[in-house]
């Protein structure tokens, strides 16, 4: 490491004098520099709600209320509403939630107890190259690979199964063309479970190890481990790893857009085609001019988006900074 | 008799409680194995499919050819091109952002509300839905002058750039030992030379990590420049007009009905991923060795 100040040696006073004076201008500017880029960061989320609620503001002018509850999309007769959007973008982050919670703590749990340390970290690895797929690959995959399974096994096999069950048949009607809210939630599962992975196996691996050990001393399996000791000790780490993993499932659009069979139309069936609010954007906007209704109709779902996203990322924040406080106090 | 019924029957309940104790065990065992190969299946299918689909239209032609209508032989250079500038831009423009942010909240925020305030919105930007952005940047630079713009895509792209290099220099910045800072301040150095010449410059590796990881991050983005950038079927390489870009393409030719379209979307998506992964593999494999 070399020693820049050195070379700040004064050869004689005036230099020094001149030197001092830059000293106590230069520490101030570059202090006010890196404060002038944080509150920058401020400005350009502050900038990002203005512009969507001001852009939407038309919309929700126009049908009031009403817009929050009302499922229609019509641009012949110009009347727009958010709820088929909304209800598409939390049923199928709840079923991708369903899906990958599980598969991320078996992973987790896997990683933290059951690997050998070098296989481990090989595995985490793999993990995480999955979370940095691009979202679009994910799409063209769920077309044309899961796609297909979904419509010529998955489908016909719940229907022929459930089909005559009173309220399952509910679930499981429509025709078999393998897009919608399911394939949605299936695609959107492998996306987060990564994410949710990763924070899951940190917050295992930040417990004391001594915990775990005495755990193990006293005679404890490691599932009993996992159970009765991890587990407790990392309750609010792991859900707000889950709401985090929420949070990218409300808003991710390439993936989606591809599956989902873009239809507003509210339908309790996993397999009837519907719309995200971010995949309704993506579809919806190229033919949205600038000043349209239904280009402010999108601004304010965007708004809608982006709302519910900042709340469940706030929830998550505060659910793992009270896990790691807990987790100091032990 | 009577003495030894009762130790049997607690012998045989302990026997019991023990095979059910192992039975659950193993049935945990068995479902985290599950989930793990299931993980791995899933990057296995991703991966395969892209090779399968993919390489047989990796070409020449892919490279030093733009992008034509179908049945013309067209390629993809002004989409790799294009990729290759508005990434490039946009790392230019979000890194430093996100590098003086983080030394910003390493350096200048250690216990004030400013500081919390800044690293909260900057964890919110990161994981920001990306469609929004591109709406967002669409609203302030595109509907004002009228015409789609690379320049904008790449100003969608900085802003989700920013936040990971934010994340990254902050967490780096502050494993740097306090005696290292006194060394530097002892030399009496200003603390705008420690911070830069004597504090970054010993995690510089880090720091290029989380460059890395926003480049490999933005590169494969698509929603946010749908609204931007656009795409453009022509070789351009002017910025303040539409401009092509890998994942756009891929978008456009994965929904058409043209077989080779189709064949070059996968090619694209190919080239793409692998890009990106290597990126990441080498950024992970170089920082365990760093570390070690």
């Amino acid at each position: 490491m070399d020693i820049p100040a050195r070379q700040n040696v004064p050869a004689s006073p005036d230099q020094a004098v001149s030197a001092r004076k830059v000293r106590r201008t230069a520490d101030p500017a570059f202090r006010l520099l890196v404060t002038i880029t944080g509150v920058a960061v401020l400005v350009v989320l502050g900038a990002i709600i203005a512009v969507m609620v001001n852009g939407g503001w038309h919309a929700f002018a126009t049908f009031g209320p009403a817009f929050l509850i009302s499922d229609a999309w019509n641009p012949v007769t110009q009347h727009f509403g958010a709820a088929a959007p909304v209800f598409g973008t939390v049923v199928s982050s709840a079923l991708a939630l369903l899906l990958a919670v599980p598969l991320a703590f078996g992973t987790a749990f896997w990683l933290t107890a059951l690997a050998p340390p070098k296989v481990a970290s090989v595995i985490g690895m793999a993990v995480q190259l999955l979370a940095a797929v691009p979202s679009i690959i994910f799409g063209m995959w769920g077309f044309f690979v899961v796609v297909p399974i979904i419509a010529h096994y998955v489908q016909p096999f719940l229907h022929h199964t459930f089909g005559h069950v009173p309220v399952l048949s509910v679930l499981v009607a429509g025709a078999p063309f393998g897009t919608g809210l399911l394939t949605a939630g299936f695609i959107l599962a492998v996306m987060i479970t990564p994410s949710i992975t990763a924070v899951m196996r940190d917050v295992f691996a930040s417990m004391p190890a001594v915990l775990r050990e005495s755990g193990y001393g006293l005679g404890a399996t490691r599932w009993e481990v996992m159970r009765h000791v991890v587990l407790p000790w990392s309750r609010e780490g792991l859900v707000g790893g889950i709401v985090l993993g929420m949070g990218r499932a409300m808003g991710e659009t390439m993936a989606v857009t591809f599956v989902i069979g873009d239809s507003n139309h509210i339908g309790w069936s996993l397999f009837a085609p519907a719309n995200t609010i971010a995949s309704l954007i993506a579809l919806e906007f190229p033919e949205s001019p600038a000043g349209s209704l239904k280009l402010a109709s999108l601004l304010a779902l965007g708004a809608i988006l982006m709302a519910i996203s900042f709340v469940t990322l706030w929830f998550s924040r505060w659910l793992l900074a009270r896990g790691e406080s807990t987790g100091r106090r032990v | 008799m009577s003495s030894t019924s009762p130790s049997l029957m607690r012998a045989d309940r302990s026997r019991a409680l023990l095979v059910r104790r192992q039975l659950s065990d193993r049935l945990a065992t068995g479902f985290g194995w599950v989930a793990m190969a299931v993980v791995v299946w899933m990057l296995g299918s991703i991966l395969w499919t892209l090779l399968r689909n993919g390489l047989p239209g990796l070409s020449v032609h892919l490279f030093t050819r733009s992008m034509a209508p179908p049945g013309q032989d067209g390629g993809l250079a002004n989409a790799i091109v294009g990729d290759i500038l508005q990434t490039g831009l946009g790392v230019l423009l979000g890194a430093p952002a996100g590098l003086l942010t983080g030394i910003f909240l390493a350096e200048y925020g250690a216990n004030n509300k400013l500081a919390r305030m800044v690293r909260f919105v900057s964890d919110m930007l990161l994981s920001a839905p990306s469609i929004l952005i591109g709406l967002f940047i669409y609203m302030i630079m595109v509907a004002p002058v009228g015409h789609f713009s690379g320049f904008s895509g790449s100003v969608a792209l900085a802003i989700l750039a920013m936040p990971i290099v934010v994340r990254t220099t902050e967490d780096m910045l502050r494993l740097v030992p306090v005696s290292m800072r006194e060394a530097g301040i002892a030399l009496g150095a200003p603390k705008w030379r420690v911070i830069l010449f004597i504090c970054l410059r010993a995690v510089r590796g880090g720091v290029m990590t989380g460059i890395l990881l926003a480049v490999a991050r933005v590169a494969g983005e698509t929603a946010p420049l749908l609204f931007t950038s656009l795409g453009n079927s022509e070789w351009s390489l002017d910025m303040s007009r539409p401009m092509a870009s890998l994942p756009v393409a891929i978008y456009q030719y994965a929904g058409s009905a043209y077989q080779d379209w189709m064949q070059q979307a996968w090619s694209g998506a190919l080239l793409v991923t692998f890009g990106v992964l290597i990126i990441n593999i080498v950024v992970r494999v170089g920082t365990r060795g760093g570390r070690a």
